[in-house]
């Protein structure tokens, strides 16, 4: 039940930050000179009858605060404009969160899956020439900027033909068995996973290391081998819990870093996700859109910390107490 | 401090690789003008896309001879649709050191003409191939990096004197200040930094100077990081703030903004300096990223990430692989950069086991 109270009060607790957040995105987006609608203006397909729509809706003929409060109120309602092409910016959004999910998604369990243990192990043979090499390697997949590695990568692929090129999908996708749906997807991830992946390896690694490395200097785990605890016992039972609690701290902030990596690899790989999105908005001046994707990336920034906070309270009884 | 941060890199056998690998690069970019062998404006249109210049030691009668180089000359191929180079080999142009060549103004205050390498007047020395303006790209890998390597470091004396203010008052001061103060950073850094980073760099209105450019880049730079910072040394300000010495200084009256700039800021030296020194990487990787995107530096100014926006067409980086060349200096400037980071850290952080 307190755990409940106190994930409860987290919830409560991002509801006035989404709210600030808003208010600092809309502020800066208005400071630019372009007109909101110049694109739908010049668009012929779309009716005078929904431009004046919009332009009631956004109160571009009002002060900015007004527009503002107009601008909430729809977004609460969940309506959030169209972008300059006429489609609707929420049906955009639906079609493109899920893809930068899955890529955060599948980078994140592989960076663990790697990272922690490669962590443990150099930790374990700390100063070894194992450790080293790792160390350096580490530092390597760190200085790499992620889009130009992005653009190295395709090099390869348009040279050996081995993975498709761009997009999610390939264009036959909707006539394929479910089974070639699923290595379709497959194929096209490898690149942009293998971009990510190799970015935020390091980080993890190096901070799974020093943790463990400073709990094996506790005084806790002296006793536990004084008391003659088998090696395998101080390590595994002993330290290594303790060692892994401030990482889901950092996934909170590995997902933060994703996010805005995922950006410049989408944009490479011509991935269809979030940070693309917001590429080409952004370009466009399609405000509606990049007030609303941007919305949607703090949105989906703050839930990760949100459940990184609340699995922490599960792994962690000393947060409880204090709670 | 400082005396024992150089003696414990140059113990460290990568950091003093890396050390001596900056300190090549700065010197290079340094003496751009004289080393490049052309000016950072200089194009030749006939020359787009031109391979880079084969030097020649050894003539055609199998003598050693003055380095020399033939230009290229652009045919088209019509059996394979394709444009190819081919070497003009009628006219030898050899390659002079410390000779005039293009006239230029060193640092844009001393005018002089003579480049480290170049050759006559009609001929064409091209180290690593020209760009779609037949513009050399070694000469603009120089000027792009001053630009490049020196824009993170800009952002971060913009960034600092902020972070360290605005977290120092909020730990200070505590309560509804403080309160405040954290939820706006913390606003801030809820928004994925590079979707605020092209949206503040979106907004800059088209037609300014360069230099004015060059500028907002900077702090739009340092408008990404500071919230961060400041908010780690709020929490340092925290414990520092009921120590004697801040007490004492206190008790004799002194203001509370000296308090924060000249009593407790300065106990968080150490961390600031770690915190830049790990930090100067993420800039230029930043600056790459946006000019890359075609929205940090403009042409025809010149930046390593912008000059990696003409590899995002597949054509380009198959054929002219010489256009690929930026990345990897921006690949050895930040892990050179992360090396020095890592024994700063040690140093200043015994404790600290990350390496």
């Amino acid at each position: 039940m307190k755990i409940l109270t106190y994930i409860l009060k987290r919830i409560l607790q991002s509801i006035p930050l989404l709210i600030l957040v808003s208010i600092i995105s809309f502020f800066i987006i208005r400071l630019s000179p372009v007109d909101p609608l110049a694109e739908l203006r010049l668009n012929p397909s779309v009716s005078q009858e929904t431009l004046q729509k919009e332009t009631q809706r956004l109160g571009l003929d009002k002060p900015i605060i007004v527009q503002y409060g107009k601008w909430a109120k729809s977004f609460v309602k969940g309506d959030l404009g169209i972008t300059s092409n006429g489609e609707k910016v929420s049906d955009k959004l639906k079609e493109r969160i899920p893809n930068t999910l899955l890529l955060t998604t599948i980078v994140i369990a592989l960076t663990w899956i790697v990272g922690i243990p490669l962590g443990v192990a150099a930790a374990l043979k700390w100063k070894t020439p194992f450790d080293r090499i790792l160390t350096v390697l580490t530092s390597v997949g760190m200085a790499i900027p992620s889009f130009f590695f992005a653009v190295l990568l395709l090099i390869m692929a348009v040279k050996t033909g081995w993975f498709p090129i761009g997009g999610l999908t390939s264009s036959n996708f909707l006539e394929m068995s479910f089974g070639g749906q699923v290595w379709d997807i497959t194929h096209h991830l490898i690149l942009p996973v293998t971009v990510l992946f190799t970015i935020s390896l390091a980080g993890l690694q190096r901070q799974m290391r020093a943790n463990l490395l400073d709990v094996l200097d506790s005084d806790y785990v002296k006793f536990a081998r004084a008391k003659g605890l088998s090696e395998f016992d101080v390590i595994y039972k002993h330290a290594l819990r303790n060692a892994i609690n401030p990482m889901i701290t950092m996934l909170g902030f590995e997902f933060a870093g994703l996010l805005s990596g995922a950006a410049l690899t989408e944009y490479v790989f011509q991935y269809p996700g979030l940070g693309r999105l917001i590429l080409e908005a952004v370009m466009k001046s399609d405000i509606n859109l990049v007030m609303a994707s941007l919305m949607m990336g703090a949105i989906m920034l703050i839930l990760g910390n949100l459940i990184a906070d609340i699995l922490l309270i599960i792994t962690d009884p000393r947060i409880r107490v204090k709670a | 401090m400082i005396r024992e941060i150089f003696r414990q890199l140059m113990k460290d056998k990568f950091a003093k690789i890396a050390l001596i690998v900056l300190g090549i690069i700065y010197f290079a970019l340094f003496f751009a003008d004289f080393i490049a062998p052309y000016t950072k404006d200089f194009s030749d249109r006939t020359m787009a896309y031109v391979p880079p210049s084969k030097i020649f030691v050894i003539d055609e009668n199998g003598k050693f001879s003055k380095p020399y180089t033939y230009n290229y000359t652009r045919s088209f191929d019509n059996e394979n649709l394709r444009i190819v180079y081919n070497l003009d080999r009628s006219q030898k142009h050899y390659v002079k050191f410390f000779a005039k060549g293009q006239p230029y103004k060193f640092l844009g205050i001393i005018p002089a003409s003579r480049h480290l390498v170049t050759t006559d007047s009609d001929g064409r020395l091209f180290l690593l191939g020209t760009d779609i303006n037949g513009r050399d790209v070694f000469s603009r890998l120089l000027f792009g990096g001053r630009i490049s390597m020196t824009i993170g470091f800009l952002a971060l004396f913009v960034l600092f004197p902020i972070g360290l203010l605005y977290g120092g008052i909020a730990g200070y001061f505590g309560g509804i200040v403080d309160t405040l103060m954290m939820r706006f950073a913390e606003a801030i850094m809820s928004i994925p930094s590079f979707y605020l980073l092209i949206i503040l760099a979106s907004i800059l209105p088209a037609g300014m100077t360069s230099v004015q450019r060059f500028i907002l880049i900077v702090v739009i730079l340092a408008m990404i990081g500071w919230a961060g910072f400041a908010r780690v040394v709020r929490g340092m300000v925290l414990s520092i703030k009921n120590q004697e010495f801040v007490q004492a200084a206190k008790s004799i009256g002194a203001s509370r903004l000296r308090i924060i700039v000249k009593h407790i800021l300065p106990q968080t030296a150490s961390f600031v300096i770690v915190a830049m020194t790990l930090s100067v990487p993420s800039y230029i990787l930043s600056e790459s990223g946006l000019s890359f995107l075609g929205l940090g530096i403009q042409q025809p100014d010149a930046s390593w990430g912008n000059m990696l926006k003409e590899a995002q067409e597949y054509t380009n980086i198959i054929y002219r692989p010489w256009l690929l060349t930026p990345g990897f200096l921006i690949f050895i400037a930040v892990l050179a950069f992360n090396l020095i980071g890592d024994t700063i850290r040690d140093v200043l952080d015994p404790k600290s086991k990350v390496r």
